[in-house]
């Protein structure tokens, strides 16, 4: 039986001759340093290689019902949701394992930076990676617009009006993404295709070259202080790392670290998706439906907060420029620092960069979750007047309380911290503007304020004011601001101090 | 000496085989490589389709003169003349009509509800008179004037005619800034 099941194996061996080619790759020799804590740190690669085929598995299988059809796309969701057996998992594991797959990618390529692994003779295999890294942000982008709700819906208006900026071809390059002149079925099945199609293409031709690098140049053995790295050098002793008896080959040992790493992201993948379920559909993408606060997923939340808080004057640069110099840099990391010290002890710009980079990031995404520059619009209906300001205030104040929601003022200003936040808090602004500099504000607008001149009578006027003037702090005297030049020439801020 | 000859003269055969065989691989290789530009042709052109054959505005009924009430700002929503046969749902255009008050110079103006700043869907407040774009705050006026926020501009505008008693605009594309509305009035700014 068994040399039955050897003879059977053997025929195919003969055929397939994988004893010399598949098994020199899966045994090829890998430092013995690695055998160390710090091999822990070689599992990133190969769990985000196991996560995209997690994700190609549940990918073909939402398939099998998802239908890329602006008509259609919307209900074929909400039906794997609540009507094909298990369709609410697979769709909650494609979008945890998408999400766990961008964190263990940008993880990685991290983790790469600081160990200086990018550095001579592994620069390709570096700049191959930048290429995963904006294929698996690219297949992030296009997975949110199969979604076809009224965030993936708007998310595209915003992607368009962003190409549209560009000079000269923006409205061709707008056309070519949208597949038509307007958001529709076009644009759908174009981002079908990218995201099943084109950016999977890329993504694993440029893998399988990362991987033929991986193996070709060795991995690169963990980094030690005062070693520098010499191309004159280098490989001479990295090969007497891996010589015979010096290396350990990659299957079974190191290779076993992976194993259980992956096994232990795939359980943690699949526990999310249990708890947390599938992400939307959320509102249905209606172009009339303007009662809506389009958001984009998280990992473009710091893009988000970059587009909302950049000056008006620079922001198209920021849009068209930035980008490129992104891409440029990483590209370019391992061809300004492809020598010298690897390990990140001595390379404190490398760490500090990293560190505010993450910070930087860290921040925006907040700002971009809390979205304080965002009106909130059902403010002037929805969220009252606090009853501690009413009740001390006269008929003409209240009368002003009252102008100050019918106007719409509260979707930007905030009442006791209730209220949008995109203007200032205005529980206290009779301390901090006396009466003329308020008729001014409210009249002319200014500050990101729009003018209400036009939109207030003068009664109504009177009235915001009289209750703005009031909004302070008990026993608190109004405002007094300075006169432009005055008496001596000098400015005097009198701002919450009392009248001389 | 004959053989010598013979020799030779087979020599110069095979050069001139030779020559003959490089030439015909040269040709060869250009034939496919003509014949795969030819090919790639269609490809491209369907691929850029969209921008090459882009499909135009048209004019389409809003409602009748009579249905918008003069000084009130509201939207109507008709469907797309762009759109395709399965766009459902998102083939449908929606827009702001501004019924101007008696005594201004034009009756109407008909304004894309899609933000100049990144063209989120803004929201008319009929008591202040504004519009208020829900992703970064920017304001426009009741005459889509640029009032505040992020926006470059104030809202695109369509052109109208009206026809019988019906309120006709020219719309269909998404307007961007270097595509601004079918009415495209000049950038306003403060």
């Amino acid at each position: 039986m068994l040399n039955g099941v050897k003879n059977v194996l053997m025929w195919f061996e003969h055929r397939l001759v994988l004893r010399e080619t598949f098994w020199p790759i899966v045994r090829h020799p890998v430092p013995r340093s690695l055998r160390r804590k710090v091999g822990w740190m070689y599992v990133l690669g190969s769990t985000a290689m196991t996560l995209l085929f997690l994700q190609v598995a549940t990918g073909i299988a939402l398939s099998m019902v998802y239908v890329p059809s602006a008509g259609e796309a919307f209900e074929s969701l909400n039906y794997l949701n609540f009507q094909v057996p298990l369709g609410w998992l697979l769709r909650a594991i494609h979008n945890w394992s998408a999400t766990m797959m961008l964190i263990v990618v940008v993880v990685h390529m991290t983790q790469v930076f600081l160990a200086g692994a990018y550095k001579y003779p592994r620069e390709l295999t570096w700049m191959l990676g930048v290429i995963l890294f904006f294929c698996t942000v690219g297949m992030a982008f296009t997975g949110q617009v199969l979604r076809w709700d009224a965030d993936s819906y708007w998310g595209l208006g915003v992607g368009a009006a962003m190409m549209g900026r560009v000079p000269f071809i923006g409205p061709q390059i707008v056309d070519l993404m949208m597949g038509g002149p307007m958001v529709g079925g076009e644009t759908l099945s174009r981002f079908f295709a990218l995201h099943v199609y084109i950016i999977p293409g890329i993504l694993f031709a440029t893998l399988g070259a990362h991987l033929y690098l991986v193996v070709r140049k060795g991995i690169s053995e963990p980094p030690e202080v005062g070693k520098e790295v010499d191309p004159d050098t280098y490989e001479e002793e990295y090969e007497k790392l891996i010589a015979d008896g010096e290396g350990d080959p990659f299957f079974p040992g190191p290779m076993a670290r992976d194993a259980f790493f992956i096994g232990f992201t795939l359980l943690f993948v699949l526990a999310i998706a249990i708890i947390l379920g599938p992400d939307g559909p959320g509102l249905a993408p209606d172009p009339a439906n303007v009662v809506v606060e389009p958001v984009p997923d998280w990992y473009f939340l710091s893009l988000f907060a970059v587009l909302a808080l950049s000056p008006r004057s620079l922001e198209t640069y920021i849009i068209l420029i930035a980008p490129i110099i992104v891409v440029g840099v990483l590209f370019m990391v391992p061809i300004f620092a492809s020598r010298g010290e690897r390990h990140p002890f001595r390379r404190p710009v490398a760490v500090l960069s990293v560190v505010f980079i993450f910070l930087v990031l860290g921040v925006l995404t907040w700002l971009g979750y809390k979205e304080p520059w965002s009106p909130h619009m059902n403010a002037w209906t929805g969220d009252a007047v606090p009853v501690n300001i009413v009740k001390r205030l006269s008929p003409t104040e209240m009368q002003g309380a009252v102008v100050l929601q019918l106007k719409a003022c509260r979707n930007c200003h905030a009442l006791d911290g209730i209220g949008g936040h995109r203007g200032p808090d205005l529980t206290y602004v009779g301390s901090r503007l006396d009466r003329p500099a308020l008729v001014r504000q409210v009249v002319q607008g200014g500050g990101n304020m729009p003018a209400y001149g036009k939109q207030l009578t003068g009664a109504q006027i009177t009235a915001l004011v009289d209750f703005l003037h009031a909004c302070r702090p008990e026993n608190r005297p109004p405002a007094v601001v300075p006169t432009p030049g005055g008496a001596k020439g000098e400015k005097r801020m009198a701002i919450n101090e009392p009248p001389q | 000496m004959n053989e010598m000859q013979a020799t030779e003269k087979s020599a110069a055969d095979g050069g001139c085989k030779k020559n003959r065989r490089a030439w015909f691989d040269w040709i060869s290789w250009f034939v496919l490589g003509t014949a795969s530009l030819i090919m790639s042709l269609p490809l491209i052109g369907f691929l850029l389709g969209s921008v090459i054959w882009k499909k135009k505005d048209q004019w389409v009924p809003l409602g009748k003169v009579a249905a918008f009430k003069p000084g009130t700002t509201e939207m109507v929503t008709v469907k797309n003349p762009v759109r395709g046969p399965w766009d459902g749902i998102t083939g449908e255009l929606a827009l702001y009509v501004r019924h101007l008050p008696e005594g201004e110079e034009k009756q109407f103006q008909i304004f894309s509800l899609h933000c100049t700043h990144l063209g989120c869907p803004v929201s008319w407040f009929d008591e202040p008179g504004l519009f208020l774009c829900p992703c970064h705050g920017s304001v426009f006026y009741a005459d889509g004037g640029y009032a505040a926020g992020p926006a470059p501009r104030g809202l695109y505008e369509m052109k109208y005619k009206i026809e019988g008693d019906q309120l006709v605009a020219l719309v269909g594309h998404y307007p961007t800034l270097q595509s601004p509305g079918s009415a495209n009035v000049e950038p306003t700014q403060t």
